[in-house]
Protein backbone atom coordinates (compact mmCIF):
# COMPACT_ATOMS: atom_id res chain seq x y z
CA UNK A 1 0.00 0.00 0.00
CA UNK A 2 1.86 3.51 -1.28
CA UNK A 3 1.97 6.09 1.57
CA UNK A 4 0.29 9.69 0.93
CA UNK A 5 4.23 10.70 0.05
CA UNK A 6 4.40 8.03 -1.76
CA UNK A 7 1.58 9.12 -3.92
CA UNK A 8 2.30 12.69 -4.22
CA UNK A 9 5.73 12.00 -5.18
CA UNK A 10 4.55 9.28 -7.75
CA UNK A 11 2.35 12.30 -9.24
CA UNK A 12 5.25 14.65 -8.93
CA UNK A 13 7.10 13.01 -11.91
CA UNK A 14 4.23 12.64 -13.69
CA UNK A 15 3.61 16.13 -13.66
CA UNK A 16 7.50 17.19 -14.05
CA UNK A 17 7.43 14.61 -17.23
CA UNK A 18 4.24 16.28 -18.94
CA UNK A 19 4.35 19.94 -18.06
CA UNK A 20 8.21 19.98 -17.19
CA UNK A 21 7.23 22.04 -13.72
CA UNK A 22 9.87 20.80 -11.19
CA UNK A 23 8.74 17.35 -9.31
CA UNK A 24 9.90 19.73 -5.76
CA UNK A 25 7.63 22.08 -6.58
CA UNK A 26 4.25 19.77 -6.71
CA UNK A 27 3.28 19.70 -3.53
CA UNK A 28 -0.30 18.98 -1.39
CA UNK A 29 -1.15 22.47 -1.29
CA UNK A 30 -0.47 23.10 -4.76
CA UNK A 31 -3.19 23.82 -7.32
CA UNK A 32 -3.11 22.86 -10.49
CA UNK A 33 -3.74 25.68 -12.67
CA UNK A 34 -2.96 28.50 -10.30
CA UNK A 35 0.23 27.33 -8.61
CA UNK A 36 1.68 25.01 -11.33
CA UNK A 37 0.50 26.38 -14.38
CA UNK A 38 -1.41 23.16 -15.84
CA UNK A 39 -4.19 23.15 -18.20
CA UNK A 40 -6.83 21.38 -18.53
CA UNK A 41 -5.59 19.52 -21.84
CA UNK A 42 -2.51 18.52 -19.50
CA UNK A 43 -4.44 17.84 -16.98
CA UNK A 44 -5.80 15.38 -18.82
CA UNK A 45 -2.56 14.10 -19.49
CA UNK A 46 -1.74 14.09 -16.16
CA UNK A 47 -4.91 12.28 -14.90
CA UNK A 48 -4.54 9.35 -17.64
CA UNK A 49 -0.76 9.13 -16.65
CA UNK A 50 -2.63 8.43 -13.34
CA UNK A 51 -4.16 5.83 -13.73
CA UNK A 52 -1.93 3.91 -15.40
CA UNK A 53 0.87 4.38 -12.24
CA UNK A 54 -1.50 3.72 -9.24
CA UNK A 55 -4.07 1.56 -11.39
CA UNK A 56 -7.22 3.83 -10.69
CA UNK A 57 -10.06 5.05 -12.85
CA UNK A 58 -10.09 8.45 -12.77
CA UNK A 59 -13.62 9.64 -14.60
CA UNK A 60 -13.96 13.09 -16.41
CA UNK A 61 -16.53 14.43 -14.36
CA UNK A 62 -13.87 13.43 -11.47
CA UNK A 63 -11.31 15.63 -13.10
CA UNK A 64 -12.85 19.13 -12.46
CA UNK A 65 -13.08 18.03 -8.37
CA UNK A 66 -9.36 17.67 -8.22
CA UNK A 67 -8.30 21.10 -7.63
CA UNK A 68 -4.98 20.54 -5.66
CA UNK A 69 -2.05 17.85 -5.63
CA UNK A 70 -3.48 16.62 -2.51
CA UNK A 71 -7.12 16.31 -3.74
CA UNK A 72 -5.51 14.01 -6.12
CA UNK A 73 -3.53 12.16 -3.85
CA UNK A 74 -6.64 11.85 -1.86
CA UNK A 75 -8.96 10.73 -4.45
CA UNK A 76 -6.36 8.04 -5.58
CA UNK A 77 -5.80 7.05 -2.14
CA UNK A 78 -9.63 6.65 -1.62
CA UNK A 79 -9.54 4.63 -5.39
CA UNK A 80 -7.03 2.25 -4.17
CA UNK A 81 -8.32 1.55 -0.58
CA UNK B 1 -27.78 -25.01 -62.40
CA UNK B 2 -28.34 -21.85 -64.02
CA UNK B 3 -26.41 -20.04 -65.97
CA UNK B 4 -23.35 -18.82 -63.50
CA UNK B 5 -22.69 -14.71 -62.55
CA UNK B 6 -19.42 -13.79 -63.95
CA UNK B 7 -17.25 -11.82 -61.88
CA UNK B 8 -13.71 -10.60 -62.39
CA UNK B 9 -10.95 -12.33 -59.94
CA UNK B 10 -10.17 -11.10 -57.11
CA UNK B 11 -6.53 -10.20 -55.40
CA UNK B 12 -5.11 -7.18 -57.39
CA UNK B 13 -3.15 -4.26 -55.09
CA UNK B 14 -4.19 -0.67 -54.35
CA UNK B 15 -2.38 2.01 -54.12
CA UNK B 16 -2.72 5.92 -53.48
CA UNK B 17 -1.67 7.44 -57.01
CA UNK B 18 -1.62 11.08 -56.41
CA UNK B 19 -3.00 13.76 -54.04
CA UNK B 20 -4.16 17.54 -54.01
CA UNK B 21 -5.32 19.88 -51.72
CA UNK B 22 -7.19 23.18 -52.03
CA UNK B 23 -6.96 26.29 -49.36
CA UNK B 24 -9.45 28.70 -49.76
CA UNK B 25 -7.79 32.01 -50.62
CA UNK B 26 -8.45 33.78 -47.02
CA UNK B 27 -6.62 33.51 -44.36
CA UNK B 28 -7.89 33.86 -40.70
CA UNK B 29 -5.85 35.11 -38.03
CA UNK B 30 -6.32 34.56 -33.90
CA UNK B 31 -6.92 38.67 -33.66
CA UNK B 32 -10.00 38.67 -35.98
CA UNK B 33 -11.59 35.52 -33.84
CA UNK B 34 -10.90 37.34 -30.43
CA UNK B 35 -13.38 40.03 -31.91
CA UNK B 36 -16.35 37.68 -30.93
CA UNK B 37 -14.83 35.45 -28.43
CA UNK B 38 -13.54 36.63 -24.65
CA UNK B 39 -9.69 34.62 -24.98
CA UNK B 40 -6.26 35.68 -26.36
CA UNK B 41 -3.71 34.31 -29.01
CA UNK B 42 -1.53 32.87 -26.52
CA UNK B 43 -4.71 30.80 -25.19
CA UNK B 44 -5.98 29.68 -28.84
CA UNK B 45 -1.35 28.64 -29.66
CA UNK B 46 -1.27 27.18 -26.27
CA UNK B 47 -4.79 25.05 -26.56
CA UNK B 48 -4.83 24.33 -30.34
CA UNK B 49 -1.34 25.37 -31.72
CA UNK B 50 -3.63 26.83 -34.39
CA UNK B 51 -2.11 30.36 -35.58
CA UNK B 52 -4.37 30.86 -38.72
CA UNK B 53 -7.07 29.17 -40.04
CA UNK B 54 -8.63 29.63 -43.50
CA UNK B 55 -12.14 30.20 -44.52
CA UNK B 56 -13.52 30.21 -47.54
CA UNK B 57 -15.27 33.07 -49.74
CA UNK B 58 -18.99 32.58 -51.29
CA UNK B 59 -17.27 31.12 -54.54
CA UNK B 60 -15.26 28.53 -52.47
CA UNK B 61 -17.76 26.32 -52.20
CA UNK B 62 -18.07 22.26 -51.54
CA UNK B 63 -17.85 21.63 -54.94
CA UNK B 64 -15.52 24.19 -56.48
CA UNK B 65 -12.89 23.56 -53.81
CA UNK B 66 -13.13 20.04 -54.67
CA UNK B 67 -13.09 20.56 -58.48
CA UNK B 68 -9.85 22.17 -57.29
CA UNK B 69 -8.52 19.42 -55.08
CA UNK B 70 -9.18 16.97 -57.74
CA UNK B 71 -7.71 18.39 -60.67
CA UNK B 72 -4.46 18.40 -58.68
CA UNK B 73 -4.74 14.78 -57.09
CA UNK B 74 -5.56 13.58 -60.89
CA UNK B 75 -2.38 15.51 -62.26
CA UNK B 76 0.09 14.68 -59.68
CA UNK B 77 -1.35 10.08 -60.46
CA UNK B 78 -0.79 11.06 -64.12
CA UNK B 79 -4.47 9.88 -65.20
CA UNK B 80 -7.53 12.00 -66.89
CA UNK B 81 -11.02 12.00 -65.81
CA UNK B 82 -12.63 9.96 -67.97
CA UNK B 83 -10.80 7.04 -65.64
CA UNK B 84 -12.10 7.38 -63.09
CA UNK B 85 -14.47 4.94 -62.02
CA UNK B 86 -15.96 5.89 -58.45
CA UNK B 87 -16.23 9.33 -56.84
CA UNK B 88 -16.14 9.34 -52.84
CA UNK B 89 -16.66 12.47 -51.01
CA UNK B 90 -16.72 12.48 -47.23
CA UNK B 91 -18.22 15.52 -45.62
CA UNK B 92 -20.62 16.88 -43.21
CA UNK B 93 -20.98 20.04 -44.64
CA UNK B 94 -22.67 19.89 -48.39
CA UNK B 95 -25.81 21.85 -47.42
CA UNK B 96 -28.00 19.95 -49.53
CA UNK B 97 -29.44 16.28 -47.73
CA UNK B 98 -29.56 15.33 -51.57
CA UNK B 99 -28.52 15.49 -54.15
CA UNK B 100 -24.56 14.38 -53.18
CA UNK B 101 -21.74 16.56 -53.60
CA UNK B 102 -20.16 13.55 -55.38
CA UNK B 103 -22.51 13.49 -58.52
CA UNK B 104 -21.71 16.94 -58.78
CA UNK B 105 -18.17 16.63 -59.14
CA UNK B 106 -17.87 13.59 -61.12
CA UNK B 107 -20.06 15.35 -63.97
CA UNK B 108 -17.76 18.66 -63.99
CA UNK B 109 -14.98 16.91 -63.43
CA UNK B 110 -15.45 15.40 -66.84
CA UNK B 111 -15.77 11.53 -65.52
CA UNK B 112 -17.96 9.19 -67.98
CA UNK B 113 -20.81 9.33 -65.63
CA UNK B 114 -18.07 8.00 -62.80
CA UNK B 115 -20.57 5.87 -59.94
CA UNK B 116 -20.78 8.63 -57.27
CA UNK B 117 -21.56 8.98 -53.70
CA UNK B 118 -21.12 11.24 -50.38
CA UNK B 119 -20.29 9.47 -47.10
CA UNK B 120 -20.78 11.15 -43.70
CA UNK B 121 -18.05 9.98 -41.53
CA UNK B 122 -16.76 13.30 -40.02
CA UNK B 123 -13.30 13.80 -39.27
CA UNK B 124 -12.71 10.13 -40.25
CA UNK B 125 -14.40 10.30 -44.13
CA UNK B 126 -10.78 10.57 -45.62
CA UNK B 127 -9.52 7.22 -44.01
CA UNK B 128 -13.14 5.57 -44.63
CA UNK B 129 -12.87 6.98 -48.20
CA UNK B 130 -9.22 5.27 -49.40
CA UNK B 131 -10.55 2.09 -47.31
CA UNK B 132 -13.60 2.28 -49.88
CA UNK B 133 -12.04 3.35 -52.59
CA UNK B 134 -8.69 0.49 -51.86
CA UNK B 135 -11.05 -2.34 -51.58
CA UNK B 136 -13.41 -1.18 -54.85
CA UNK B 137 -9.71 -1.23 -56.79
CA UNK B 138 -8.48 -4.32 -55.30
CA UNK B 139 -12.27 -5.90 -56.70
CA UNK B 140 -12.28 -4.80 -59.32
CA UNK B 141 -15.40 -2.68 -59.09
CA UNK B 142 -13.34 0.04 -60.39
CA UNK B 143 -10.45 1.00 -62.05
CA UNK B 144 -9.65 4.65 -60.26
CA UNK B 145 -11.47 5.79 -56.97
CA UNK B 146 -11.37 9.58 -56.51
CA UNK B 147 -11.42 9.91 -52.96
CA UNK B 148 -12.54 13.57 -51.69
CA UNK B 149 -12.51 14.97 -48.24
CA UNK B 150 -13.96 18.57 -47.99
CA UNK B 151 -15.47 20.93 -45.90
CA UNK B 152 -16.68 24.75 -45.26
CA UNK B 153 -16.86 24.41 -41.50
CA UNK B 154 -16.85 27.78 -41.16
CA UNK B 155 -20.64 27.70 -42.14
CA UNK B 156 -21.46 25.26 -39.23
CA UNK B 157 -19.20 27.09 -36.83
CA UNK B 158 -20.79 29.07 -33.67
CA UNK B 159 -18.41 32.52 -34.15
CA UNK B 160 -19.36 33.24 -30.32
CA UNK B 161 -18.31 30.33 -29.46
CA UNK B 162 -15.18 29.89 -27.02
CA UNK B 163 -14.61 26.32 -27.27
CA UNK B 164 -15.04 26.13 -31.36
CA UNK B 165 -14.84 29.17 -32.74
CA UNK B 166 -11.02 29.47 -33.36
CA UNK B 167 -10.80 25.46 -34.59
CA UNK B 168 -12.77 24.73 -37.09
CA UNK B 169 -12.06 25.93 -40.69
CA UNK B 170 -12.36 25.10 -44.67
CA UNK B 171 -10.55 23.60 -47.36
CA UNK B 172 -10.60 20.47 -49.25
CA UNK B 173 -8.04 17.25 -50.40
CA UNK B 174 -8.40 14.45 -52.61
CA UNK B 175 -6.26 11.04 -53.43
CA UNK B 176 -6.99 9.03 -56.82
CA UNK B 177 -6.81 5.65 -55.67
CA UNK B 178 -5.81 3.01 -58.20
CA UNK B 179 -3.83 -0.40 -59.38
CA UNK B 180 -0.15 -1.37 -58.03
CA UNK B 181 2.19 -3.86 -58.38
CA UNK B 182 2.56 -4.19 -54.63
CA UNK B 183 0.29 -3.69 -51.85
CA UNK B 184 0.37 0.58 -51.48
CA UNK B 185 -2.22 0.66 -48.80
CA UNK B 186 -2.81 -1.31 -45.88
CA UNK B 187 -5.82 -2.85 -44.53
CA UNK B 188 -8.10 -0.90 -42.50
CA UNK B 189 -8.83 -0.90 -39.20
CA UNK B 190 -12.02 1.24 -38.13
CA UNK B 191 -15.01 1.50 -36.12
CA UNK B 192 -17.42 3.20 -33.98
CA UNK B 193 -17.93 4.26 -30.26
CA UNK B 194 -21.64 5.03 -30.27
CA UNK B 195 -21.28 5.57 -26.36
CA UNK B 196 -19.82 8.98 -27.03
CA UNK B 197 -22.07 10.25 -29.69
CA UNK B 198 -22.77 13.33 -27.54
CA UNK B 199 -19.11 14.78 -27.25
CA UNK B 200 -19.49 16.38 -30.63
CA UNK B 201 -22.12 17.02 -33.62
CA UNK B 202 -24.84 19.48 -34.23
CA UNK B 203 -26.20 21.29 -31.82
CA UNK B 204 -29.75 20.45 -32.61
CA UNK B 205 -31.10 18.67 -35.67
CA UNK B 206 -32.25 20.63 -39.16
CA UNK B 207 -35.71 21.07 -37.81
CA UNK B 208 -35.34 22.60 -34.62
CA UNK B 209 -32.72 25.37 -35.90
CA UNK B 210 -34.67 26.45 -38.82
CA UNK B 211 -37.77 26.91 -36.76
CA UNK B 212 -36.06 28.09 -33.48
CA UNK B 213 -38.10 30.28 -31.32
CA UNK B 214 -35.03 33.33 -31.98
CA UNK B 215 -35.48 32.90 -35.39
CA UNK B 216 -33.99 30.61 -38.05
CA UNK B 217 -30.11 29.44 -37.44
CA UNK B 218 -27.84 26.95 -38.92
CA UNK B 219 -26.97 23.59 -36.29
CA UNK B 220 -23.71 24.66 -35.11
CA UNK B 221 -21.16 21.91 -34.32
CA UNK B 222 -20.23 21.51 -30.58
CA UNK B 223 -17.67 19.94 -28.45
CA UNK B 224 -16.43 18.71 -25.50
CA UNK B 225 -12.71 19.37 -26.00
CA UNK B 226 -11.85 17.60 -22.54
CA UNK B 227 -13.27 14.08 -23.13
CA UNK B 228 -12.84 14.11 -26.77
CA UNK B 229 -8.78 15.48 -26.31
CA UNK B 230 -9.00 12.28 -23.91
CA UNK B 231 -10.55 10.02 -26.35
CA UNK B 232 -8.40 10.25 -29.27
CA UNK B 233 -5.01 10.69 -27.51
CA UNK B 234 -5.29 7.94 -25.67
CA UNK B 235 -7.59 5.12 -27.45
CA UNK B 236 -6.41 6.59 -31.06
CA UNK B 237 -3.39 5.85 -30.40
CA UNK B 238 -4.29 1.77 -29.92
CA UNK B 239 -5.89 2.00 -32.88
CA UNK B 240 -3.16 3.42 -35.00
CA UNK B 241 -0.71 0.82 -33.45
CA UNK B 242 -3.53 -1.73 -34.71
CA UNK B 243 -3.21 -0.19 -37.99
CA UNK B 244 0.61 -0.70 -38.22
CA UNK B 245 0.48 -4.31 -36.69
CA UNK B 246 -2.53 -4.84 -39.58
CA UNK B 247 0.08 -3.87 -42.57
CA UNK B 248 3.05 -5.70 -40.21
CA UNK B 249 4.60 -2.56 -40.15
CA UNK B 250 6.66 -1.11 -37.21
CA UNK B 251 6.69 2.11 -35.56
CA UNK B 252 10.51 2.30 -36.80
CA UNK B 253 9.74 1.41 -40.15
CA UNK B 254 7.40 4.35 -40.33
CA UNK B 255 8.46 7.75 -42.43
CA UNK B 256 5.18 10.18 -41.66
CA UNK B 257 2.72 10.09 -38.84
CA UNK B 258 -0.56 12.33 -40.57
CA UNK B 259 -3.20 11.60 -38.15
CA UNK B 260 -6.64 14.44 -38.55
CA UNK B 261 -5.52 17.55 -38.01
CA UNK B 262 -8.13 17.83 -35.32
CA UNK B 263 -5.75 19.53 -32.51
CA UNK B 264 -1.99 19.96 -32.49
CA UNK B 265 -1.75 19.03 -29.04
CA UNK B 266 -3.96 15.81 -29.95
CA UNK B 267 -1.52 15.37 -32.38
CA UNK B 268 1.47 15.69 -29.35
CA UNK B 269 -0.14 13.43 -26.90
CA UNK B 270 -0.76 10.53 -29.94
CA UNK B 271 2.87 11.02 -31.14
CA UNK B 272 3.84 10.66 -27.36
CA UNK B 273 1.54 7.51 -26.77
CA UNK B 274 2.74 5.64 -29.92
CA UNK B 275 6.82 6.55 -28.94
CA UNK B 276 7.72 7.01 -32.21
CA UNK B 277 11.02 7.50 -33.31
CA UNK B 278 12.46 10.86 -34.06
CA UNK B 279 12.63 10.20 -37.12
CA UNK B 280 8.97 9.87 -38.37
CA UNK B 281 8.04 13.12 -39.97
CA UNK B 282 5.20 14.34 -37.73
CA UNK B 283 1.83 16.67 -39.54
CA UNK B 284 1.33 19.25 -37.79
CA UNK B 285 -1.08 21.27 -41.01
CA UNK B 286 -3.35 22.62 -38.06
CA UNK B 287 -0.97 25.51 -37.44
CA UNK B 288 -2.00 27.60 -40.60
CA UNK B 289 -4.84 25.68 -41.31
CA UNK B 290 -7.23 25.20 -38.92
CA UNK B 291 -9.18 21.62 -38.01
CA UNK B 292 -10.81 21.09 -41.34
CA UNK B 293 -11.75 17.49 -40.27
CA UNK B 294 -12.65 15.32 -43.47
CA UNK B 295 -10.03 17.21 -45.79
CA UNK B 296 -7.26 17.78 -43.04
CA UNK B 297 -5.29 14.50 -44.10
CA UNK B 298 -5.20 14.97 -47.47
CA UNK B 299 -3.92 18.13 -47.33
CA UNK B 300 -1.50 18.13 -44.47
CA UNK B 301 -0.10 14.66 -46.43
CA UNK B 302 0.47 17.41 -49.68
CA UNK B 303 1.91 19.95 -47.84
CA UNK B 304 4.63 17.44 -46.64
CA UNK B 305 5.26 16.28 -50.22
CA UNK B 306 5.45 19.87 -51.55
CA UNK B 307 7.90 20.94 -48.55
CA UNK B 308 9.89 17.96 -49.60
CA UNK B 309 9.70 16.42 -45.80
CA UNK B 310 7.79 13.40 -47.02
CA UNK B 311 8.95 11.97 -50.37
CA UNK B 312 7.38 9.28 -52.67
CA UNK B 313 7.59 5.59 -52.12
CA UNK B 314 7.66 6.93 -48.13
CA UNK B 315 5.36 4.91 -45.56
CA UNK B 316 2.96 7.23 -43.66
CA UNK B 317 0.69 6.55 -41.27
CA UNK B 318 -2.94 7.48 -41.32
CA UNK B 319 -5.80 7.86 -38.55
CA UNK B 320 -8.84 9.97 -38.95
CA UNK B 321 -11.06 10.41 -35.85
CA UNK B 322 -14.24 12.27 -34.82
CA UNK B 323 -18.19 12.84 -34.27
CA UNK B 324 -20.18 9.50 -34.06
CA UNK B 325 -17.42 8.95 -32.53
CA UNK B 326 -15.75 7.20 -35.57
CA UNK B 327 -12.54 6.02 -36.50
CA UNK B 328 -10.20 4.80 -39.15
CA UNK B 329 -6.36 4.81 -39.72
CA UNK B 330 -4.64 2.60 -42.74
CA UNK B 331 -0.67 2.61 -43.66
CA UNK B 332 -0.29 4.15 -47.12
CA UNK B 333 2.81 4.07 -49.71
CA UNK B 334 3.28 7.85 -50.74
CA UNK B 335 2.70 8.03 -53.80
Amino acid sequence: MASTEEIRSGLAEIVNEIAGVPAADVQLDKSFTEDLDIDSLSMVEVVVAAEEKFDVKIPDDEVKNLATVGDAVAYIEKARA
Amino acid sequence: MSTPIVNPPMGRASRILGVGGYRPARSVPNEEILKNIDSSDEWIRTRSGIESRRWASEDETVVAMSLEASGKALAHAGITPDQIGCVIVATVTHLYQTPSAAAEIAHKLGTNRAAAFDISAACAGFCYGVALGSDMVRSGTADHVLVVGVERLSDLTDHYDRSTAFLFADGAGAAVVGPADEPGIGPVVWGSDGQHLKLIGQRQEWREALYHEDGPQLPALIMEGNAVFRWASYEMANTAKQALEAAGIAAEDIDVFVPHQANDRITTAMARALKLPDHVVVAHDIRQQGNTSAASIPLALERLIETGEASSGQLALLIGFGAGLVYGAQVVRIP
